[in-house]
């Protein structure tokens, strides 16, 4: 055990280390993107993961995108109160969503089209409220007057980009960490299984299920907002909708679900793969990525629903086992 | 302030009569899913990039290869039916034991591969028919043939349907399999083989609505998604499954988006659409035609 938090706070201390040995811009600024999306994959994936299927939580980041902007171009509210704003809001509509969702037992299929009804209303308020969100062509948020770049939560150079998206990708993996050893992993998981039996076990379904979405919500509406202060551009394709609640699927379930890392290992795969075919094809690479992304997905879910991941610690953990028939038993993915 | 009452009220009707027209659309589409989900039990979240792929097959066909638009439907209907089957049998039918999420996330892999192979192919150009329909003028309001046209071929497409699976031995056994999906191999029907019909004639339902649609609507990689979502909902809020649920709902969602509109942007027509699908699910969870239990 020693051991293994030793390797983790090398891991750690050099991944801190990284910008000031390499400063090539163009990769720092891969590196913050991977971060930053990996942190979304894995708030996508601590609902997921206990088979709560979520397309609505592109509606959650665009919320946490576009209310930082709008409060900060607005009416000069800082980001640094402007985020918990923009998070809390995403947690109040996950609630006034969830609570009946869960309350009247809509799951399975039923629950991801709700949550797909939520991201299309976000992008549509988005695009309908084009006076004040600049519609489908984008929204900057204003630059801070030099010297106020601290107050505007905006800054010029990668590293400080860097170590900001690193602390909240290691807070998130905490929060993983924290659920996986918490009462509510088992909960979960039991309601996974079999609603009723869990609720005849003593666990309160709504509320576990509330809380799971709560941390969920809030966080993806973080990774928004973090996403449109280092950015400076946001649209409504990029940070909301029903494509980028599928990206969001998509890469956790490439990386693995199951497992803490999988989410970051699923934004390394399409974020990397993504710039290889934008640097060596162009223009021409339009569409390949998500070619290649869309096959990808459908070959994981038929051949490794694990994921990347999650398959190989399997392999390494029990190396003799038939993967075929472990991987059949354990996917808990809720039926209705 | 009289004549200003007139005029509202014919617009008011025009929304409305536009709605209904909308709605036959819908409801051929929302059919195709329905059809699917009650018979296979998936959801083709790709849906509506079939329709999209038929509408460029519809487009290349008049275009390109200058068919008449009466020869080139057919075609297209049976292409789009085509890749129906073939989409069950790479990719729904490896998957007919896992998990219900996993098919439905499969089946958005298609989406990406569907919506990119366009990007890919056929660029991110709007494209249309370069047909132009007249307008009927009734008194005071407009309508399009095209629309006209459409909301008859679709009752015409969902009447066939209906009495393919009521009039026909394989429609028999569709609707059997659709109630109990263990009985029906012992009575001698192969479960593979009605997969797969059913497949295509839900393909084929949305080859006929690509052939509908490409009428009034540029089509373009992304047009799937301005239709898609609504499809989904038409059929959740209809009960997925149950087809006459999807039809009436189908109706009721294409007057809310129509009257909504009428008032304001279309886009508020959305999402007053997306926000009343919401409140209805609360409301009537099993879909509005399902008896509370």
């Amino acid at each position: 055990m020693n051991r293994q938090v030793a390797f983790w706070i090398i891991a750690l201390l050099a991944l801190v280390a990284l910008p000031f040995v390499h400063r090539d811009p163009y990769h720092l600024h891969v590196l913050v993107l991977i971060l930053i999306w990996s942190f979304a994959y894995t708030s996508w994936s601590i609902m997921g993961r206990f088979g709560l299927v979520s397309l609505g939580h592109g509606g959650f980041m665009g919320i946490g995108a576009y209310v930082t902007a709008l409060l900060w171009n607005h009416l000069g509210v800082s980001p640094w109160i402007g985020i918990p704003l923009s998070m809390a809001t995403a947690g109040v509509l996950a609630l006034i969503v969830a609570y009946p969702c869960f309350r009247f037992r809509i799951t399975g299929h039923y629950f991801v089209l709700v949550t797909l009804a939520l991201s299309g209303i976000v992008l549509q308020v988005i695009t309908a409220t084009r006076d004040y969100t600049g519609g489908s062509l984008g929204y900057t948020p204003q630059r801070a007057p030099s010297g106020k770049g601290l107050f505007a939560l905006q800054f010029d150079d990668k590293i400080t980009w860097y170590l900001i998206a690193l602390a909240v990708w290691v807070a998130g993996l905490v929060i993983w960490r924290a659920i996986d050893r918490s009462m509510i992993r088992h909960a979960m998981e039991a309601i996974s299984e079999d609603e009723d039996a869990a609720a005849a076990a003593g666990v309160n379904v709504t509320a576990e299920k509330l809380k799971i979405t709560l941390i969920s919500a809030l966080m993806t509406a973080l990774a928004g907002a973090l996403y449109c202060q280092y950015q400076m551009f946001i649209s409504p394709d990029t940070v909301s909708g029903i494509a980028v609640s599928l990206q969001m699927v998509f890469a956790a379930i490439v990386g693995g679900v199951y497992v803490a890392l999988g989410p970051t290992v699923g934004a390394i795969i399409t974020i990397v793969l993504a710039e290889v075919l934008r640097i060596s094809f162009g223009t021409k690479a339009v569409g390949w990525d998500n070619l290649v992304y869309g096959v990808l997905l459908v070959l994981f879910i038929i051949f490794l629903p694990k994921g990347i991941l999650g398959s190989v610690i399997d392999r390494i953990k029990s190396p003799r086992k038939p993967s075929r028939g472990h991987e059949q038993q354990t996917v808990p993915i809720a039926r209705r | 302030m009289q004549s200003f009452l007139d005029i509202f009220d014919i617009y008011l009707l025009e929304a409305v009569i536009n709605g209904i027209l909308l709605g036959g659309v819908l409801a051929l589409l929302a059919l195709g899913l329905n059809l699917i989900f009650g018979v296979i039990d998936v959801t083709w979240i790709c849906y509506a990039e079939l329709v999209m792929i038929g509408m460029y097959g519809m487009y290349y066909l008049v275009q390109v290869f200058h068919l008449p638009y009466w020869a080139a439907a057919p075609l297209v209907i049976l292409l789009v039916a085509l890749l129906g089957a073939a989409l069950h049998f790479l990719v729904i039918a490896p998957l007919l034991t896992a998990p219900p999420i996993n098919q439905l996330l499969a089946t958005g892999g298609v989406l990406f591969i569907l919506q990119s192979f366009a990007t890919v192919a056929f660029g991110i150009d709007f494209r249309n028919l370069g047909i132009r329909l007249p307008v009927l003028a009734l008194g005071e309001m407009n309508f399009s043939y095209a629309r006209l046209l459409s909301f008859g071929a679709a009752l015409v497409g969902m009447v066939g349907v209906y009495l393919f699976l009521t009039r026909t031995f394989t429609g028999t056994a569709i609707r059997a399999i659709a109630q109990d999906r263990q009985i029906m191999p012992l009575m001698g029907v192969d479960p593979k083989r009605i997969y797969l019909v059913t497949s295509a004639i839900g393909g084929g339902l949305a080859g006929l609505a690509a052939c509908l649609l490409v009428l009034q609507y540029d089509v373009h990689p992304f047009v799937g998604l301005s239709f898609g979502p609504i499809t989904f909902l038409i059929c959740v809020l209809g009960g997925l499954g149950n087809f006459i649920g999807g039809f009436i709902a189908a109706f009721v969602f294409a007057e809310i988006i129509s009257l909504g509109g009428l008032f304001s942007d279309l886009e508020w027509g959305y999402v007053l659409a997306f926000a009343f699908f919401i409140v209805m699910m609360f409301i009537r969870p099993a879909g509005l035609l399902a008896r509370r239990s």
